[in-house]
């Protein structure tokens, strides 16, 4: 069972590592604006549950405040993203 | 690896959530590398966002909670964070790509 349980782990690496990739692909090849947004977004995901991996490789708890820290900075750098792209400004008085 | 102290009924479960998960994500990426407008491309990776960071982090609750011998919750703070951000930015990508195509 602990040898099925390393695979699952090591899958599920792989698994974010090519999704990861994918994202970085599209990242760099994105027609418009937007589909750019939208791979940074999925980046961001995806590298916070790479992290969440890490943790349970290592059974820490300090991977779990980096994955807390990106998906909150993740979602506030895409919301901003998406609001220029929506309004031109950011911040609107 | 350490895990080798865990018992099996709780090993099960969170290895068939991690490769569910895992697939789940890669497939979205892979649909958002695939699908061909926008607006179809935009139904990729929130499948991945929502049900794979869903399945990981009950996976990850379930060990962390058979490690310590106690119930850690902790990990639900960004199950509920993501099921209630991932909306609000798909919404608002979506809009952007409306008003800037007309």
């Amino acid at each position: 069972m602990s040898a099925f349980f390393d695979f699952a782990v090591a899958f599920a690496q792989v698994c974010f590592a090519l999704a990861m990739g994918f994202a970085t692909i599209r990242l760099l090849r994105g027609p418009r604006a937007q589909d750019r947004v939208l791979a940074l977004d999925t980046l961001y995901v995806n590298a916070m549950l790479m992290l969440l991996m890490l943790g349970i490789r290592t059974s820490t708890t300090v991977y779990f405040d980096m994955a807390l820290l990106i998906a909150l900075f993740g979602f506030v750098g895409s919301v901003a993203l998406a609001k220029f792209l929506l309004r031109g400004e950011v911040i609107e008085p | 690896m350490t895990e080798t102290a865990l018992p099996w009924w709780i090993m099960l479960p969170a290895a068939v959530l991690l490769i569910v998960g895992g697939t789940l994500t890669l497939i979205g990426s892979l649909g958002l590398l695939r699908l061909s407008p926008f607006y179809a491309r935009m139904h990729g990776p929130s499948m991945g966002n929502t049900l794979g960071t869903a399945s990981v982090l009950i996976a990850s609750m379930l060990i962390a909670s058979a490690l310590a011998h106690r119930p850690v919750v902790h990990e639900i703070l960004i199950t509920v964070f993501i099921a209630m951000t991932s909306p609000m930015t798909a919404i608002l990508l979506m809009r952007a790509a409306v008003s800037r195509t007309r």
